[in-house]
């Protein structure tokens, strides 16, 4: 079972927030689903090799090459903020 | 004859014999669109000016004698986690309400270079996550066949806009049966391409280990026909292959007599809608009457796919979804007074519930001391699943099971349920997890409601499971259904 | 007091690792194919993939792998044969994905030492570790407060170098880190620019009571813009850290930045979380497969490095090691040893002009020998003058000095300025007799025993030279002219 201070401190990782009600609900929710992943501890996974991708492949290493990127317009064009040609975030008490 | 139910190899082929204009092929789709789309929602964003621009384009090539491409001419809906250059992009969420890619997704160019004409973007669960399209900011989609029903998700939108005569092909895309599963609902064949056979550049990931665009169709031919127009190689993604022949028209009609076939007792033996069941059962004997040679095989760790898919998609989207911080693109919360909440207050208004459950399974997934005990292991208990498949395809052509273990069920009727809405996925998502191809395709109908036939190859098999898909779908036809 | 002082000191250890960030000169980032050029206006060398954009993917590029793998040789490292990239994830403004692709479990290089020379002999330093990743942005403040974020660094390709808690004094770590620059500029994978953030330096330091077996807390020392910022930092918490231990206290395992202005390291803000990168494989891109072949290759293109230098200047030029050692310090000064050499077959005197005026001016002025507007051609003309007596010792430096500031060429320097010396003895003897004439108690003194009044009389010729005259041939004359009278 996980508690809702682990919610918190998960939440705090990813950046994220919930309201006391939604944190109630969502740790319950959360536990569920955490239940049922937990049935993976039953498989004997002893001398298996993980499989982080599906294909035997070699990276294909990129000649060191210019190519043109983006005009300065494009790369802000959905800037939320920006000033000067910057990206820009605006002062925060921090 | 009605333009919008015609196949999208006899729209190319009137329009290359001059009976019909592009810009009739396209109007006609634009005017069904604004026909039925207030009701079903497919679409977030329509662009009828370029589209149409476009259609003037190709009736120009073909009047001047000029060559045209494979898609010349064809409606395409683009799900609207594919990037298009200028044209909003939102993933079916407020935190990419207003993007602008400034790039076209591979997948993209390829279909502009062969003509196809993009009609619009289309609904989708918020940042694919989902399998109804019921937690898009932008409304739920409704299944055309049954609006009070759901058409499947999370390529919902593709996968109705096909069904409703919106579009003629569609892009969806898969990370555990997004492109099945609708299929399946819509009684559309959808395709779910091996790893590495189409580029992911410019496609929003979910998990970036599993997904793969896919394709929706009205018949066999016409998805196979979407899926050659956008397969192959790109040096712009480096998981994408090298895979010879991508062309999967010509030898459809090839004879599967003699094809080895494997049925999963684990498939077959879940707690699943007996009429579903029996609809299957029913196409595995068509599937022996056309020459296959049907055996039961098993496929011992089907049962662990599900936790071992959520945890491995969960650990990926908890990091891909990093970047949608509000500094630099998308929605900025307007409420701060620091910087940990110009990002935590943004990303809490900005993501939906399902969003945030899965973020944080995922950030609990790989986080210290928990990492080796769920990614990792979820990784491990993958091998095996893998493994699975690799030995049945050792005898096998093919594998046949329902697609999703249910008829498509009532808008609502799981949103409030994560878990039940997990199960929909039971049977497709351990093809992502291996890597492996398979599509979904109609094989009869219940009180009025499609069910799916999923049918699985092994990586860059397509070939195989897409003559089979065809000759079931040519034996169906001759019998009427 | 001092005494005590000294005693105490003794009873503890400083214990110091580095973790040392360099840019490498490639002409692409490391996954995608925008410029690396330093600068540009903001926001000009970036493309889809290094702003982070949804749905762009990475593909590494090779030049960039090439650099991390013979750095790793330079280094002795072991090169891994195969090896992957991961993520590290954490929020930042700088940081477009909420992650950075590095490297966590597989690194490139693994091992591996650099040898710095201490009174007491060659020390190993040993590494823990050297892998390839991407830089970030840079933000800056304004005055209102506000952050402007420029995403051109964004991207760019970095090795880390990680070391052992090998060193144990602020000096060593300074050795290190002059060794470690050095080396990486003859092998030309970086540039080492600090001012230009191309080689940055985090270090973690803390301090052993060797009686007690008592410890400190490892501060981590951020923001150090300099070898010399960074050695003033370490020196600063050593002092910290022992003054603690003294009263029985402790540190707090913390991060902390160099004040250059206060001239004390000061806490960071400390958030009271701990950082979990929960690092997992990058799946975006494939296994790296390293061939021993291409290690092989990087190997044989591999220039001469410091140490082997040293060695053959020792044996080729006959150089005292001292000298070897100073002259190989960086790939430039020992080019341009080796380039005045040939025009002037005197290592020894070529060797003290490079190390004396020319060393200490450009250590003086804070440049770099590419910085002179002289070259070596210049330099050795400049030898041959002294050499074969044209000018005196003292004329050769005022002619160096003139040589710093113009960049004109020694001999049109001394024909412009008549440095020409004077060896004509008719010339001299005329002046040595006016000036004989006019200090009869001079010569009295010296002959009766007063070396000094010698000196005397020939400071006065070589005044009236303007110092031109030869002060051997002078010395000489004066002797002879006085036992004469």
């Amino acid at each position: 079972m996980i508690s809702k201070e682990d919610v918190k401190h998960i939440a705090s990782l990813a950046k994220l927030k919930f309201s006391e009600e939604e944190l109630e609900d969502f740790t319950n929710k959360f536990s569920h689903v955490l239940t049922y992943v937990e049935k993976l501890q039953e498989v004997d996974t002893e001398n298996v090799e993980p499989t982080y991708q599906v294909n035997e492949q070699i990276q294909l290493l990129r000649e060191d090459e210019v190519v043109e990127g983006l005009s300065r317009e494009d790369v802000l064009k959905n800037a939320p903020d920006k000033q000067y040609g910057y990206f820009k975030l605006p002062k925060v008490l921090d | 004859m009605e333009i919008t139910k015609l196949s999208a190899r006899e729209m190319r082929k009137k329009l290359i014999d001059k009976e019909i204009s592009s810009k009739e092929i396209i109007e006609a789709h634009i005017k069904k669109i604004d026909e039925v789309d207030g009701d079903i929602n497919a679409f977030i964003t329509l662009t009828r000016e370029e589209a149409l621009k476009q259609a003037d384009e190709i009736d120009r090539k073909i009047k001047d004698g000029e060559s045209i491409g494979s898609l010349a001419g064809i409606p395409i809906g683009i799900k609207d986690n594919i990037v298009t250059r200028n044209i909003k992009t939102t993933c079916g969420s407020k935190i990419l309400e207003n993007f602008i890619p400034p790039y076209d997704a591979a997948v993209i160019e390829k279909i502009k270079g062969k003509d196809g004409i993009i009609l619009g973007k289309t609904n989708m669960d918020e940042f694919a996550m989902g399998s109804s399209t019921e937690t898009s900011y932008f409304g739920s989609t409704k299944n055309p066949i049954d609006l009070e029903r759901v058409p499947g998700g999370s390529s919902g939108g593709s996968a109705a806009a096909v069904k409703a005569g919106e579009v003629a092909l569609s892009l969806g895309s898969e990370t555990g049966g997004s492109v099945r599963e609708p299929a399946s609902f819509c009684g559309l064949v959808g395709i779910k391409p091996t790893y590495g056979l189409v580029s992911r550049y410019g496609v929003i990931p979910m998990a970036n280990s599993l997904d793969q665009v896919g394709v929706f169709g009205r018949d066999v031919a016409d998805a196979a026909l979407m899926l050659s127009g956008i397969a192959g190689y790109d040096i712009k993604d480096s998981t994408s292959m090298k895979v010879e022949d991508t062309d999967y028209l010509t030898k459809l009609a090839e004879d599967i007599k003699g094809m080895r076939i494997g049925l999963p007792k684990e498939y077959f033996n879940i707690d699943m809608d007996k009429r579903v069941k029996e609809e299957v059962l029913k196409a595995v004997k068509v599937f022996e009457k056309l020459g296959g040679e049907v055996e039961e095989i098993s496929l011992p760790y089907a049962e662990y796919g599900l936790p071992t898919y959520y945890i491995i998609a969960t650990s990926e989207i908890s990091s891909n979804l990093a970047r949608f911080d509000g500094i630099r693109y998308g929605y900025r919360s307007k409420d701060y007074s620091s910087l940990d909440e110009i990002y935590i207050n943004t990303r809490s208004e900005g993501f939906g519930e399902e969003v945030k459950r899965r973020i944080m399974l995922g950030t609990y997934a790989l986080s210290s001391g928990y990492h080796d005990a769920y990614y990792k292991k979820a990784q491990r208990v993958r091998t095996l699943i893998k493994k699975d498949f690799d030995e049945a395809f050792k005898k096998y052509d093919i594998i046949l099971s329902p697609t999703v273990p249910t008829l498509p069920f009532k808008l609502g009727e799981k949103i409030e349920d994560p878990l039940a809405m997990y199960m929909s996925d039971l049977m497709t998502v351990s093809v992502n997890l291996a890597g492996i191809c398979a599509l979904s395709m109609p094989c009869g109908m219940v009180e009025g409601l499609p069910v799916g036939l999923q049918i699985i190859g092994d990586r860059f098999k397509e070939m195989n499971i897409l003559k089979a898909a065809y000759a079931f779908e040519r034996e169906g036809e001759s019998n009427g259904i | 007091m001092p005494l005590k002082g000294k005693v105490n000191q003794m009873a503890y250890k400083t214990i110091i690792g580095l973790e040392i960030h360099t840019e490498l000169m490639t002409k692409t980032k490391m996954f995608c194919g925008c410029t690396n050029a330093f600068g540009g206006e903001a926001n000009t060398h970036c493309c889809p993939v290094c702003i982070g954009l949804p749905g762009t993917l990475p593909v590494l590029n090779k030049q960039g792998v090439e650099f991390g793998i013979k750095a790793g040789i330079a280094f002795n490292c072991d090169i891994a044969t195969k090896t992957k990239m991961d993520r590290k994830n954490y929020f930042y403004p700088d940081l477009v994905k909420g992650f950075q692709i590095s490297q966590d479990d597989i690194p490139l290089c693994d091992g591996g030492y650099v040898e710095i020379e201490l009174e007491e002999g060659t020390k190993k330093v040993h590494l823990r570790r050297i892998h390839i990743e991407e830089d970030t942005g840079k933000s800056t403040h304004t005055e209102d407060g506000d952050t402007l974020l420029d995403y051109n660094r964004s991207g760019v390709p970095l090795i880390e170098i990680v070391t052992e808690p090998e060193m144990n004094t602020p000096e060593e770590a300074r050795l290190f880190l002059e060794k470690l620059r050095a080396t990486l500029k003859y092998i030309e994978v970086s540039d080492c620019k600090m001012e230009e953030g191309s080689l940055r330096c985090d270090v973690n330091i803390n301090v052993v009571d060797t009686e007690t077996g008592a410890k400190t807390k490892i501060s981590e020392l951020k923001n150090l813009n300099s070898f010399r910022a960074a050695v003033k930092a370490m020196e600063y918490e050593e002092k910290r850290h022992i003054a603690l231990l003294k009263e029985g206290k402790n540190t707090i395992k913390e991060t902390r930045r160099w004040d250059e202005v206060k001239n004390e390291t000061i806490s960071m803000r400390q958030k009271g979380e701990v950082s979990d990168y929960r690092y997992f494989p990058e799946s975006d891109i494939a296994t790296i497969e390293i061939e021993e072949e291409w290690i092989e290759e990087i190997r044989r293109s591999l220039p001469e490095l410091p140490h082997d230098k040293k060695e053959r200047f020792m044996k080729e030029y006959d150089l005292p090691e001292y000298d070897a050692g100073v002259l190989t310090q960086s790939k430039e000064v020992s080019l341009f040893f080796e380039e005045t050499i040939k025009h002037c077959n005197d290592s020894k005197l070529v060797s003290n002009w490079i190390m004396g005026d020319v060393l200490r001016r450009l250590k003086d002025e804070e440049l770099e020998i590419e910085d002179l507007k002289f070259g070596p051609k210049d330099l050795s003309d400049l030898i041959s003058l002294v050499k074969e007596g044209k000018i005196n010792n003292n004329t050769g430096k005022k002619v160096l000095k003139e040589m710093f500031d113009t960049g004109k060429n020694p001999e049109t320097i001394v024909k412009e300025q008549g440095l020409i010396q004077i060896s004509d003895e008719g010339e001299l003897k005329e002046i040595i007799e006016k000036i004989l004439s006019e200090n009869e108690q001079s010569i009295i003194d010296y002959k009766n025993g007063k070396d000094r009044a010698l000196g005397f009389i020939v400071g006065q010729t070589m005044k009236a030279t303007k110092g031109k005259a030869n002060p051997q041939i002078v010395n000489k004359m004066v002797v002879d002219m006085i036992n004469e009278r």
